[in-house]
């Protein structure tokens, strides 16, 4: 039951991703593109989805369970800190070259555009990199 | 400031937005955990994360709503940006980033953003400043 609820969760995420146009890398630049013929939309997508999301997540804040019965993973910090705001600036550096975050990678990896699939696995790369790195830091 | 009011599309963004919060809504409520993207994807590639099952079905349902976007309509248009190098850049900046950075755009933007977490408001402050950045500076001032 929890997984049905992921996968349609998921499901729901990546049409709205597409309705949206967030799926699509070039109106994600307009949106990035302050100085050039700018495309507003996103700023709408994200006004959207906060405005849907608010209520249930500050609810879902409040639960000890989740619905479905499992325990609830919701993150709990609140420090802020120089690997926050470092990596943050670095994913916008790639958001801005390429106009994709992880989202939509995935989203659009079944749209078959060697573009998409080069993308994610330089992602996932990224992502070994880090494990790489911290594992030899010992965490 | 020029806007392109040709590509405006302010109802579509509204509507998918909205979709995009009751997923994030319906997985925060019935699962209780966070859809941010990049870290299911970061714990898919650890052994021994918790979940990984529920994570691994929320990502398949994520690969395939373009399937399933077809059975109704033809996809939007999905045009890309430069070629193999920077794609390859891009995306390990991206990778690198939000493991460092705890999360992207789903993970802070939205739901951390719909939380008021102080962390996720200056995520999105930084990521967004370094978006804008890059794009002028490749458009504008390397004139890309």
């Amino acid at each position: 039951m929890a997984r049905l609820s992921a996968f349609v969760a998921g499901l729901l995420f990546g049409l709205g991703l597409l309705l949206a146009g967030m799926a699509d890398p070039a109106k994600v630049l307009a949106f990035l593109d302050l100085a050039g013929a700018w495309d507003p939309s996103l700023a709408l997508v994200m006004a959207g989805a906060i405005a849907v999301a608010a209520l249930p997540l500050h609810l879902a804040g409040k639960r000890s369970r989740a619905l479905l019965g499992g325990s609830m993973q919701l993150p709990t910090r609140r420090d802020l800190d120089a690997r926050l705001i470092v990596g943050s600036l670095l994913f916008g550096i790639g958001w801005g070259i390429a106009g994709i975050c992880p989202g939509p990678a995935v989203a659009i990896l079944l749209t078959w555009h060697w573009q998409s699939a080069l993308f994610v696995a330089a992602m996932l790369g990224g992502m070994l990199i880090f494990t790489a790195l911290e594992g030899r830091r010992g965490r | 400031m020029n806007i392109d009011w040709a590509a405006f599309t302010p109802w579509s963004a509204l509507a998918g937005g909205a979709l995009i919060g009751l997923a994030a809504a319906i997985f925060a409520l019935a699962n209780g955990r966070v859809a941010g993207i990049s870290g299911l994807l970061g714990s898919l590639l650890q052994p021994g994360a918790e979940g990984r099952g529920e994570k691994a079905f929320f990502l398949l349902g994520l690969l395939l709503a373009p399937l399933l976007w077809g059975l109704f309509g033809a996809l939007p248009a999905i045009s890309f940006d430069g070629g193999a190098l920077s794609l390859i850049g891009a995306g390990l900046l991206v990778g690198i980033g939000t493991s460092y950075g705890s999360g992207c755009t789903s993970g802070h933007g939205v739901c951390g953003i719909s939380r008021l977490s102080p962390r996720s408001m200056l995520a999105t402050l930084c990521f967004m400043a370094t978006g804008f950045i890059t794009v002028f500076v490749l458009r504008h001032l390397l004139g890309g």
